[in-house]
């Protein structure tokens, strides 16, 4: 359901990602890994253009979530985001109350009255695993909860505008490891209803986590196969180094 | 010497230097408390000044300084702001904004005297508007315009960068995102400009000579376009040019304490504000 085609994409004249073309399913998880600055953030920043944002940025080919090519004129981006969610690397609620940052993205939507809103904001945090943890201080700030809890409150925020997608730019990284377990039973409890993207530098995560993997090196995707497969017996003889652990 | 030694005498000097600023300060205060707090009563903060400004009060004073300050306020800190906020979210990296920022620090190393030249010509003169309130708060204002530009660009250059891409990651827009999020956030640290303002606009006098500053006007404004008394000026009056100067002197120091304090209540009220709104907002850690 999101296919790209020939993608290269430029930081000015850096060539960041060569033609690259992918596809992947509807209710999976695909991981993304490769070493730093290989391309596998930007890569997944093209889903909800997000580079967009980054001057300088350029790219061509092809990019097309179900069937429809999102960079087209008659694809409004704000439309395109409500649909494709984002979970950052480092927590970023907003400095409002855990209410009202799981209602944000409803509020500047204008999607549906207050009611609509309690009740959304309610699914949302439970969806995400975390209103039993928050359910009495839905009105305390954000700030108040520990990092987890945060990441667990920004994948909620995600979820309440109804994305089909979810793109996951290493969303455990900056947890402990009873947090980013909890992330990952997360993501996995997630996959029935949603699309999810995660890039990690986790090698056991993305095994643990994920239906494939594509593996990226110096802006080119190496390797695109079934997790298993690919941990098991990888194709390429560069993948079977990185995952071995060999460099990167 | 060793350099144990060396650290302790530059840790004294250094520790020395620091509390001479401070003692400086004390100094001051204390001038000024201990000169002027003899004449300071009910009645000489409520009523007019009598017998050629050597009696009586400063109320017209009190109350034109603060409408200049008010004034000046609702001129420069709308545009203050809003101009920041085109410089630091809207105008990118160009050599337009780079303009904009040079301009706006030239015009802080305007004289304020020459300011005040410049708003008599064009307010007083050329839009008509008279010696008046309007006049001199729009004068004062474009002394502060720099500063209040620059503190609130500084407040929205401090917010990271990954406040706004959460928010547009969630289908916000550019102003929503601004309104919702980053102002907000930026508002303790805008605060901070309008504290460092408010003391500015209180103490000038060069700006409000020409536009607006009345030598004696015995009753209160009722419109914009009324001349005021106001404090800086009305100090610099009976101190240097008023009709009976030694008489007048304690009058002098108890003008001086009056507009102290205005002040440091304006910076403490904002302090306040800042403290309130910025335990709500303060940034993650």
């Amino acid at each position: 359901m999101i296919e790209t085609k020939n993608i290269d994409f430029y930081y000015g004249n850096f060539h960041a990602l060569k033609n690259i073309s992918m596809r992947m399913e509807k209710n999976t998880v695909t991981a993304f890994i490769g070493p730093s600055g290989c391309g596998k953030s930007t890569f997944l920043r093209l889903f909800n253009r997000m580079n967009d944002l980054i001057d300088g940025t350029r790219f061509t080919g092809e990019c097309a979530i179900a069937g429809r090519d999102i960079y087209h004129k008659s694809f409004p981006v704000d439309e395109l985001r409500k649909k494709v969610g984002m979970v950052f690397q480092k927590p970023n609620p907003f400095p409002k109350s855990i209410f009202e940052n799981v209602a944000y993205g409803l509020r500047v939507n204008s999607m549906g009255d207050k009611s609509f809103i309690v009740a959304k904001v309610e699914a949302s945090l439970k969806a995400a695993a975390l209103w039993e943890e928050v359910k009495d201080k839905l009105k305390k700030s954000a700030f108040e909860l520990s990092g987890g809890q945060q990441q667990r409150l920004c994948i909620a925020r995600a979820l309440a505008v109804s994305p089909s997608i979810l793109l996951m730019d290493e969303p455990a990284s900056a947890l402990d490891p009873i947090s980013t377990s909890k992330i990952e039973e997360l993501i996995y409890s997630l996959k029935e209803k949603y699309t999810i993207i995660i890039v990690t530098h986790n090698m056991q995560q993305a095994k643990r986590v994920s239906d494939k993997t594509g593996f990226f090196m110096l802006g080119e995707l190496v390797e695109y196969n079934d997790t298993k497969k690919m941990f098991l017996s990888p194709e390429k003889e560069q993948t079977q180094n990185y995952i071995t652990g060999r460099f990167g | 010497m060793n350099r144990k030694t060396k650290q302790k005498i530059a840790f004294t000097a250094f520790r020395i230097l620091g509390l001479w600023v401070v003692a400086v300060l004390f100094w001051i205060l204390g001038f000024i408390v201990y000169n002027g707090i003899g004449v300071i009563n009910w009645e000489f903060l409520t009523t007019a000044p009598t017998d050629g400004m050597t009696a009586g009060g400063i109320l017209p004073a009190i109350v034109g300084t603060l409408y200049l300050v008010a004034g000046s306020m609702l001129f420069a800190v709308p545009f203050g702001v809003m101009s920041a906020i085109y410089m630091n979210e809207y105008a990118g990296k160009g050599w337009f904004v780079k303009f904009i920022r040079v301009m706006t620090n030239n015009l802080s190393g305007i004289p304020s005297i020459v300011l005040g030249l410049f708003g008599m010509a064009l307010f007083v003169n050329t839009l008509g508007f008279g010696d008046s309130i309007l006049a001199g708060s729009l004068t004062l204002g474009l002394l502060i315009l720099p500063l209040i530009i620059r503190t609130t660009e500084e407040a929205l250059k401090a917010i990271p960068d990954t406040y706004r891409t959460g928010s547009y990651a969630l289908g916000a827009g550019k102003l929503q995102t601004i309104l919702r999020i980053i102002l907000p956030m930026a508002f303790p640290n805008i605060i901070t400009g309008l504290i460092l303002s408010i003391g500015r606009v209180s103490g000038e006098t060069a700006p409000i000579l020409f536009t607006v500053a009345a030598y004696f006007l015995p009753k209160l404004p009722t419109s914009i376009f009324d001349q005021v008394m106001a404090l800086p000026y009305h100090l610099y009056v009976i101190a240097t040019s008023g009709t009976d100067i030694e008489a007048s002197r304690p009058i002098a120091y108890g003008t001086a304490l009056v507009l102290i304090v205005i002040v440091l209540l304006m910076n403490m009220l904002a302090t306040l504000l800042r403290r309130y709104l910025g335990g709500k907002v303060k940034a993650n850690t």
